[in-house]
């Protein structure tokens, strides 16, 4: 396979895609990668091509693919609008640390600064939000540039990288030559751990009486699950997770104490303020987790494990920075962990949690007025999937019910939107997921404003045969404005009630089965009936209008602002 | 935060097109201001080098640095204080040759400074000043008293006062 032969350039950039072990393209023809769509047509056995209805929803997918099957997600697409469309996934990427390899044509060399038709300068546009971005003017030069796409977006701190082809190098000959990149001189994936830190952060843990795990999406990432496992263990440590570090621990593992941030556990949040170590784990310690930077674990030493240098510190001053690779840095320290025991100290979450629980939580999921609550059309539907789902969630209550109430036994089965909060997410990210992992139930969670924005892609459902189900928490309302509104902006609701259309009759034509709940007494039903459905599925759920995601911790507030009660 | 702080950066790259955006973007982002900026090829083959100097304090500066060392083709980030390194900049003054011929004092600003005269013709003369960011500063309030035709300055160039070029700590495969 790697003598070298004169191929198009389209070919190459294909057998370069085969050599990285792709099998799925999500994208879009058009004008200026038409060679590359009609090489795809000779390598369809090798390549499927998801065909999408919007670019957006393309990146969205293939992000949706990259987080539930660590492989890198390929989009296809072409210049100009083509290539714009792609931006608010890669800007998602970006910040979510999802590997991506977004390839776009571009109108022929000779045309280029020109303002030639679906002309965009979208390496410029594109830096900012991805790892690297690239113009590949030259057949010669595809199978070199894919090499280090690849190998940028998955090494090290994962991310999107773009690859803009001009049209006359997708279609002169070159002499194919693959040869997969191992290193690029000006970049170091993983720093270098220095042994120090290992053991000045295994002495903090020893000596600590109320050490505190955060753990983050970097462990799943890190593919080191079970080292953060082995280390909560060994040491007694309590542990809690970010929103895109919802499924690295088992839901049922009990040293796991649920949520972090504005929406978390009570107990994560409150203990924080009162741990005395803090040991965060991939995570990045965003302003939704932290709150308030100046009281935030005041009282705490603080250990990052990263793979990222410039994380250390960003946000949080940091008393001991682990860097490198979570895979090997983790089982290092814990080989130097005594056994400890911290019982009174773990049991004081769940008296926190349980506090939560009776609370907030027990109207949530098991409501029992007229209405039904978004939560426990949540809770109903993981535990009716045996908590053995892939959860995607769109962006807003839905996806906060979405991380509190649903329960993940499995390793990447939660995605969702975290840093950028991309409305319009969930659709076409759960369309990717369950391309990826066809074997497995795919659950989007979503609400009324997020489905209409990428829904066009129920198209792409119906033409591809993606089994998703598709569960539409509908309150009429952009629901989380609609809560800060009522909150903080004195019960004015500017722009928040929704007029919706029927959702039922737009899955219907688009031939996806439906149904829409309204009363309590249906909705096991219809879960049941959903589920057991050999296809794609859109149940429409009314949800009380006005419903609140509880807990809350107001932007900017410290963990004793809780606000717990409507 | 005390952002007055004069720092100045080194940026070593791989010599790409489109590096400078992506560096001065970083600062954009998060407003500062770049005071001067010189990009040059360096010792080392294929390595540019970038000078940029800024006001910033040294939390911020820290993590613009971390972030301009995460760029793929960057391959190394350094920041320094003014006393760390040794910078001079050079700048162009042209007065009229007749205020020279007329007037000793501006000869011997030249002479003072350690300035010198690199054209003269009827019309005009031009002089040449490398130094200090305030000395060049000095000798443009003092020639101005004369009429200054045109001036301009460059950025900065520096060299650290450790002994050996800072590149060679990163492998160079």
């Amino acid at each position: 396979m790697n003598s070298k032969e004169s191929v198009s350039g389209s070919v190459s950039l294909l057998k370069s895609l085969i050599e990285e072990g792709t099998d799925t393209i999500f994208g879009y023809p058009g004008g200026a990668i038409m060679p590359v769509f009609d090489a795809l047509f000779d390598y369809k056995h090798k390549l499927r091509h998801v065909l999408v209805r919007h670019e957006q929803g393309a990146v969205h997918a293939a992000q949706g693919y990259a987080r539930a099957s660590g492989k890198v997600g390929v989009v296809l697409v072409t210049s100009g609008p083509g290539a714009t469309n792609t931006v608010t996934g890669i800007a998602d990427a970006m910040i979510d640390s999802t590997p991506l390899v977004v390839i776009s044509g571009q109108v022929t060399s000779p045309l280029l600064g020109t303002d030639a038709f679906q002309e965009v300068d979208i390496v410029g546009i594109s830096q900012p939000v991805t790892k690297w971005s690239y113009q590949v003017r030259k057949a010669d030069e595809i199978a070199w540039a894919v090499a280090q796409a690849f190998y940028i977006a998955a090494s090290g701190r994962p991310g999107p990288v773009l690859l803009d082809f001009t049209k006359d190098a997708q279609s002169a000959l070159t002499n194919h030559y693959y040869e997969k990149c191992t290193s690029i001189r000006s970049y170091i994936p993983a720093p270098n751990t220095d042994k120090d830190s290992i053991q000045k952060a295994a002495e903090l843990i020893n000596s600590a009486k109320k050490p505190f795990a955060l753990v983050g999406q970097g462990v799943e990432i890190g593919k080191a699950e079970q080292e953060l496992i082995d280390f909560i263990e060994k040491a007694q440590i309590p542990a809690a997770w970010t929103l895109l570090g919802a499924s690295v621990m088992p839901f049922d593992h009990p040293l796991n104490k649920g949520m972090l941030g504005m929406h978390g556990n009570l107990a994560p949040n409150q203990k924080t303020s009162e741990c005395d170590l803090l040991i965060a784990i991939g995570m990045r310690f965003d302003d939704r987790v932290i709150g308030d930077v100046n009281t935030y674990a005041k009282q705490a030493k603080i250990i990052h494990f990263d793979i990222d240098p410039a994380e250390v510190g960003k946000n949080v001053d940091v008393d001991i920075p682990v860097l490198g690779d979570v895979k090997k840095t983790l089982p290092a320290v814990t080989k130097l962990l005594k056994q400890a025991d911290h019982d009174d100290w773990i049991e004081s979450f769940d008296v926190v949690n349980g506090e939560e629980y009776e609370k907030v939580i027990v109207d949530e999921i098991y409501c029992d007025k007229e209405y039904i609550t978004m939560g426990e059309v949540v809770r109903r539907v993981s535990e009716k999937t045996d908590n053995e789902a892939i959860i995607v969630t769109d962006v807003g209550q839905n996806q906060m019910m979405a991380a509190r109430y649903s329960k993940r036994r499995f390793s990447r089965s939660f995605i969702t939107s975290g840093g950028l909060g991309t409305m319009g997410f969930g659709l076409p990210a759960a369309i990717g997921a369950k391309v990826a992992k066809p074997d497995r139930t795919v659950c989007l969670f979503c609400g009324d404003g997020g489905m209409q924005m990428c829904i066009q892609e129920l198209g792409t459902i119906m033409q591809s045969n993606v089994k998703v189900k598709i569960i539409v928490l509908n309150n009429r309302y952009l629901g989380m404005v609609r809560q800060w509104q009522e909150i903080f902006f004195n019960k004015r609701y500017s722009e928040t009630p929704m007029l919706n259309p029927d959702f039922v009759k737009i899955a219907d034509a688009y031939r996806i089965k439906g149904r829409k709940v309204t009363v309590r007494d249906e909705l096991d039903g219809a879960i049941t009936e959903m589920l057991e459905h050999n296809g794609a599925y859109l149940l429409v759920v009314d949800v009380e209008k006005k419903g609140m995601v509880l807990p809350m911790i107001p932007a900017g507030m410290d963990a004793s602002n809780v606000i717990l009660e409507k | 935060m005390n952002a007055n702080t004069l720092y100045t950066v080194n940026v070593y790259s791989e010599n790409h097109v489109g590096l400078l955006t992506q560096i001065s973007n970083i600062f954009t982002r998060r407003f500062i201001n770049i005071e001067s900026l010189t990009v040059s090829a360096s010792a080392t083959k294929g390595v540019h080098k970038f000078t940029i100097t800024c006001y910033s304090d040294e939390k911020s500066i820290e993590k613009l640095v971390r972030q301009i060392e995460k760029k793929i083709d960057v391959l190394t980030a350094y920041y320094y204080l003014e006393d760390e390194i040794i910078s001079r900049e050079i700048a162009l003054f042209k007065v009229t040759t007749e205020t020279l011929m007329t007037n000793n004092t501006v000869e011997s600003l030249v002479n003072k400074y350690n300035a010198k005269i690199i054209e003269v013709n009827a019309l005009y003369t031009v002089i040449e000043k490398t130094g200090g960011k305030a000395e060049i500063q000095q000798l443009f309030e003092e020639l101005e008293a004369f009429g200054i035709l045109q001036f301009v300055r460059s950025g900065s160039v520096s060299i650290t006062r450790s002994k050996y070029e800072q590149l060679s700590d990163v492998t160079m495969c």
